[in-house]
């Protein structure tokens, strides 16, 4: 009971307790981590944290387009899964064009050609998709999900008959091996590509976001639309652009997955709901939210597997998020502010 | 008396389905599985409604109907399973032989007689409804949150069925399964009587249904998803309809879930994946949301294009479906039922919701 009182105090804003406790508690988290890590002789502790941060990287790839489009025009867009299904089918015909047309033998060149290629394949299709579809549906949110899951539905089975059921790209060789730090603990090139990847986008985004024109643009019709548009932005071309860079991100997302995975159609669907909650725990169109929340999730996610069997690890991740939307229902960040329910 | 179209609507759909179908049968004129076949569209109209209810008229999107279903069918497949192994004089089901466990799991206990499965079936999904809705509820999370939590926990649990550990059949699910009541589920007979008492329990739901949205708690609902913070403002506790609303839907699906289980013989996970409760809310959005019968004309409608689809070119399905996303969101947004009214509207019939319309300006 008397905790009870205390959870609701805290919801409430009434915290009366002391200032220091949530430091406190954050200091004990990092302190417990840095001293299992220095004590970890095995390294299996480091390896689960190092795969869980690049888990995290690949959802933070996924879920930023997922968030900007979000933020900015209130589409639910589930066939984000299948760009990332898209770009990694790109790399894939990259390969193929490479050995049986070029007939290149190093496998290097195919991958850094397939970064940019997945990348704008990948945004192109989803600038098709916005201009047939998604236009209609600018903030209906949950009609969006239902038609654009239909899309989904259509780009797996297309990409079924195309491609077959499970095709693999190789591993580039520059990124076979690994960084060995000592006689157990080694850091597989591939996962460390993926987080400078993820690192590189990140920075590129967050500078386009604050120093382009088309940067301000997007962020002032995330924040008021119709202002946007009096003051002479072209919010359609804004929505258009923007759909391009969310989905362009996933295709690039995908292009990284065929260094750790098989490529298969639905291979977006795994990620896609992880990539949901990612977007919801790190609130709405927050740039910042969505790095927390996608490392915050990949982290827990590998570090649970490691105590319980990988679904238990999900379940009780499930259950965490929604112990944690009880405190915060608008994610890490929220706005500041009142703001009307609606 | 003149009877309104709208009962000689509903009076001709049971006459056809209640005599047409079985008389059709006895004279050889419709097989058994076609009518068995019905039988179990008619259960997904049931969950359908259920989701009628929680997303038509309360406005709130679950993504976890199909969830509830397999909750209402593991608890009937679980009774006829431990019929069917005292039948064969085992002390347990085979699944579990298999993964070397010597007891019964305590939760299977309940299980061996007929009322308790059917009430648990019952109660199970609609207390873990109640659970989850509260959280949910509580905590204010509405519209696309509310979408995707109760996704990603259809997800969760889809894995958690899919597990051996859990003593639920891993990926197989419950399967062979031999009698019901007594009655030989394989025997034509059985098949007919379980088909009238699955289409007598879409007309008793369909009649809760009616009731419950034309009474004054229904109208509550309604307004709850026209507009929230106004319902609130009137001093109504919007959490305790929500909730109410969810838990009646969960309990539908409970009750499908264990109609089914007999007429296929089989349950498992793969009917609670994240892809079968969008498939339900498809049903809806296409049948007409927010109008009963758009939801049991959708179920049945496009559960029978894919039985024609999938026979006649199985590729071609997945596409023919996903086309029917996107083109009843972006042009029927009332679906069939919507479509109708239009063209009656068109050539000068008025109906109920246009009456209704014109009385309030």
């Amino acid at each position: 009971m008397e905790l009870l009182l205390k959870i609701n105090e805290i919801k409430s804003g009434k915290w009366t307790g002391p200032k220091w406790l949530w430091p406190v508690i954050m200091a004990g988290a990092v302190l417990f981590f840095t001293v299992r890590v220095a004590t970890d002789s095995s390294g299996t502790y480091v390896q689960n944290l190092f795969s869980g941060i690049s888990l995290g990287s690949i959802l933070i790839l996924v879920s930023l387009g997922l968030a900007i489009v979000y933020g900015l025009a209130g589409i639910i867009n589930m066939a984000h899964g299948e760009f990332l299904m898209i770009g990694a089918y790109t790399t894939y015909s990259v390969q193929v064009f490479f050995t049986n047309v070029l007939h290149v033998q190093s496998s290097n060149w195919f991958f850094i050609t397939a970064l940019p290629v997945s990348f704008i394949v990948a945004g192109l299709a989803g600038l098709l998709l916005e201009r047939l579809i998604i236009r209609h549906l600018y903030a209906k949110p949950l009609e969006s999900l239902l038609a654009t899951w239909g899309v989904s539905l259509i780009l797996i089975q297309t990409a079924r008959s195309l491609f077959g059921d499970l095709t693999a790209v190789k591993l580039p060789e520059m990124l076979a091996g690994g960084w060995k730090i000592n006689e157990n603990l080694v850091l597989p090139y591939n996962r460390l590509f993926i987080i400078a990847l993820t690192i590189v986008v990140l920075v590129a985004l967050y500078r386009t976001l604050t120093a382009t024109r088309l940067g301000m643009q997007i962020r002032a019709v995330t924040q008021n639309r119709s202002m946007s548009a009096c003051l002479g932005i072209n919010t359609k071309r804004i929505d258009a652009m923007t759909f391009f860079i969310g989905s362009g991100l996933a295709g690039l997302a995908g292009c990284a997955m065929t260094l750790i995975g098989n490529v298969v159609p639905d291979m977006g669907q795994t990620y896609i709901v992880d990539a949901f909650l990612t977007v919801v725990i790190g609130g709405v169109g927050k740039l910042l939210g969505t790095i927390t929340a996608g490392l915050g999730i990949g982290i827990f996610s590998k570090v649970l597997e490691a105590f319980f069997e990988a679904v238990y690890g999900k379940v009780l991740i499930l259950l965490l998020i929604m112990l944690f939307m009880q405190f915060k229902p608008r994610g890490i960040f929220p706005d500041k502010g009142r703001t009307a329910a609606d | 008396m003149q009877l309104k179209p709208a009962k000689l609507i509903n009076i001709l759909f049971i006459l056809f389905f209640a005599v047409v179908l079985p008389v059709g049968n006895m004279l050889g004129l419709v097989s058994v599985n076609s009518i068995s076949l019905w039988g179990r569209y008619f259960c997904f109209a049931i969950a359908a409604l259920g989701i009628d209810l929680i997303w038509g008229y309360t406005g709130i999107m679950s993504m976890c109907q199909a969830f509830f279903f397999c909750l209402g069918g593991y608890c009937m497949g679980m009774h006829l399973l431990l019929k069917a192994t005292a039948l064969q004089q085992q002390l347990l089901p085979e699944f579990m032989t298999w993964n070397d466990i010597t007891a019964l799991p305590w939760f299977c206990e309940p299980f061996h007689g007929f009322v308790p499965a059917l009430i648990l079936g019952l109660l199970v999904p609609a207390a873990v409804a109640f659970v989850i809705g509260y959280f949910i509820f509580k905590s204010r999370i509405k519209g696309v949150y509310m979408a995707i939590i109760t996704q990603a926990l259809a997800l969760s649990m889809y894995l958690l069925f899919l597990r051996n550990e859990t003593n639920l059949g891993g990926t197989n699910g419950l399967t062979g399964f031999k009698t019901v009541l007594g009655f030989e589920l394989h025997k034509p007979g059985t098949k007919l009587g379980l088909y009238l008492v699955t289409l007598a329990m879409l007309c008793v739901a369909y009649g809760c249904c009616y009731k419950i949205v034309h009474s004054k708690f229904g109208k509550v609902l309604q307004a709850i998803r026209d507009s929230e913070p106004r319902v609130g403002y009137t001093a109504y506790r919007v959490l305790h309809y929500k909730l109410a609303a969810f838990v009646v839907a969960a309990a539908l699906g409970g009750l499908a879930g264990m109609l089914y289980v007999p007429q296929t013989g089989i349950i498992t996970p793969g009917r609670m994946d994240v892809k079968a409760s969008v498939e339900m809310l498809m049903w809806v959005a296409l049948g007409g949301r927010g109008n009963l019968k758009g939801a049991v004309i959708g179920a049945l409608l496009v559960n029978c294009v894919y039985s024609y689809c999938t026979s006649v070119f199985p590729q071609g399905w997945l596409f023919i479906l996903g086309m029917l996303y996107i083109l009843t969101v972006l042009y029927f947004d009332k679906g069939f039922l919507g479509l109708f009214e239009k063209i009656g509207s068109k050539i000068g019939i008025k109906t109920n919701s246009e009456r209704y319309a014109t009385g309030s300006k």
